[in-house]
């Protein structure tokens, strides 16, 4: 009870000055998982609205797809990228492999079948609504998918804040591509798997309440913006 | 654009017959009712004429119209006005954009006709806010902005409180009045004398009369009209 107390005692004081270390992690996780759900928005954004206003041949195996790889294990998602990425993979020749660029490839794999998913259903359901509104104002196909997004921007917000949390908070994929190389491509999740299993709690505690800070404030974000939005714009 | 013709005109939705041949010619100029009970398929006739349906069968022929430009030529309001999340102006802008128009073109045109439908000192509230009223007049002011030949109005009072749908009545006889041809369904007998000139009236599918107002009240020509106006006075 007394070294957990301790521990936590250990883990404040890196917080609360700013240790090197617990610094250093924290901001290449934010860097990483940021710059992974920025890609993955770009490339999920427009499938997702893509597939909500489009009506093709396959499309509901398609939407079950996607929704289905929404649960993709990231350890799984880890493996398929360190095989692209390894030497004697396709993509070895690039020698990214134990990269913070590896570790965002990894990230954005996971994230962006979440954000297209997750971004169809909000935009279909806004299509209902919208459809002959839309059509009877003379909107082409392309700009009620630009005029949905535009119109449903708030709830989109939301799921690419659930996007990146997702990322910032998983291990498997970033510790696989990554190899949790200290200085290097060290992030949160990783440290403390890493540091639990030494024994050293403090950095282990102090890098948990972080992230857990960081998912907390994340959501309380997401609810705010849409309560705004809601006064604001009905 | 006028005369709007339309040729044996069907649709059905699985084995459900909600259109059943009608054939009618619309001409400009005389403000145009289409009535009839709920269910009679007076919604889908109109979503028809306005082409966010394809007939099952028949056609559709704008007499007046070029070549393939004569989706730009009508607009339509809803019974539900859906409006975009953006300010009232914005929406309003929002179809002249489409329809081409600059910027500055576009902004100048919904102020007028925010003005002339009374919402010109809301022009900056976000549309949603709005009351229902308020929102169904600013659906009035989107679709009159474009300058449409021919506005179809499905039900456009029909979820309005009294007051709300006088002012409505009003815009829809000023748009008339500068020129747009109205075509419109109602249920409501009322409304169909205050603002109907001649009667489509509609019973499960079919067109049974095509009539000058005056004429359809006094003395209709099928039982069916005949006992919707009976069953419907009772409640004026």
């Amino acid at each position: 009870m007394n070294s957990l107390v301790e521990a936590f005692g250990a883990a404040w004081r890196l917080i609360a000055g700013f240790d090197d270390e617990l610094a250093q992690v924290v901001g290449l996780s934010l860097q990483v998982s940021l710059t992974a759900v920025v890609i993955a928005t770009l490339i999920g954004l427009p499938i997702g609205a893509m597939i909500a206003v489009e009506r093709f041949r396959g499309r509901q195996t398609l939407i079950v797809l996607l929704n289905a790889l929404m649960g993709l294990p990231p350890v799984v998602v880890g493996l398929v990228v360190y095989l692209l990425l390894s030497r004697a993979g396709p993509l070895g020749s690039l020698g990214i492999l134990f990269t913070p660029t590896a570790m965002v490839i990894a990230q954005t794999v996971l994230i962006t079948p979440i954000i297209a998913a997750l971004s169809r259903q909000i935009i279909e359901d806004a299509w209902r609504e919208y459809d002959e509104q839309l059509r009877s104002l003379g909107a082409q196909r392309l700009n009620a998918a630009m005029t949905l997004i535009w119109d449903t921007r708030f709830s989109l917000l939301t799921i690419v804040l659930a996007g990146f949390g997702r990322a910032a908070a998983e291990v498997g994929a970033v510790m696989i591509v990554g190899g949790n190389i200290a200085g290097v491509t060290r992030v949160m999740t990783t440290t403390i798997a890493l540091e639990t299993s030494k024994g050293d709690l403090p950095l282990a505690l102090g890098l948990g309440i972080v992230l857990i800070t960081l998912v907390i404030v994340l959501n309380a974000l997401a609810a705010v913006i849409r309560e705004m939005a809601l006064r604001r714009y009905g | 654009m006028l005369p709007l013709e339309l040729h044996e005109l069907s649709f059905t939705v699985g084995n459900a017959a909600i259109i059943r041949g009608i054939s009618a010619r619309i001409e400009a100029g005389p403000r145009t009712v289409i009535l009839g009970p709920n269910g009679a398929g007076k919604s889908v006739l109109m979503r028809l004429c306005h082409g966010l349906l394809k007939p099952s069968s028949g056609r559709i022929v704008w007499q007046g119209a070029k070549n393939g430009d004569e989706r730009k030529h009508q607009a339509m309001v809803f019974q539900r006005p859906v409006m975009l999340r953006r300010s009232a102006l914005a929406n309003v802008m929002y179809g002249l954009k489409l329809a081409g128009k600059s910027r500055s073109q576009s902004e100048l045109r919904a102020m007028d006709v925010l003005e002339v439908v009374g919402l010109a000192q809301h022009a900056e509230r976000a549309a949603r806010v709005l009351s229902g009223g308020e929102q169904q007049r600013l659906a009035l002011a989107r679709a009159w902005a474009l300058g449409p030949d021919v506005l179809f109005l499905d039900e456009p009072t029909a979820n309005l409180d009294p007051a709300s749908t006088q002012d409505i009545e009003n815009i829809i006889n000023a748009i008339h009045a500068s020129g747009t041809k109205i075509i419109m369904t109602t249920h409501n007998l009322g409304q169909a004398r205050r603002l109907g000139d001649e009667i489509l009236f509609i019973s499960n599918g079919r067109l049974m009369e095509h009539t000058p107002i005056d004429r359809f009240f006094k003395q209709p020509v099928s039982t069916e009209a005949a006992s919707f106006i009976k069953g419907e006075i009772p409640w004026q």
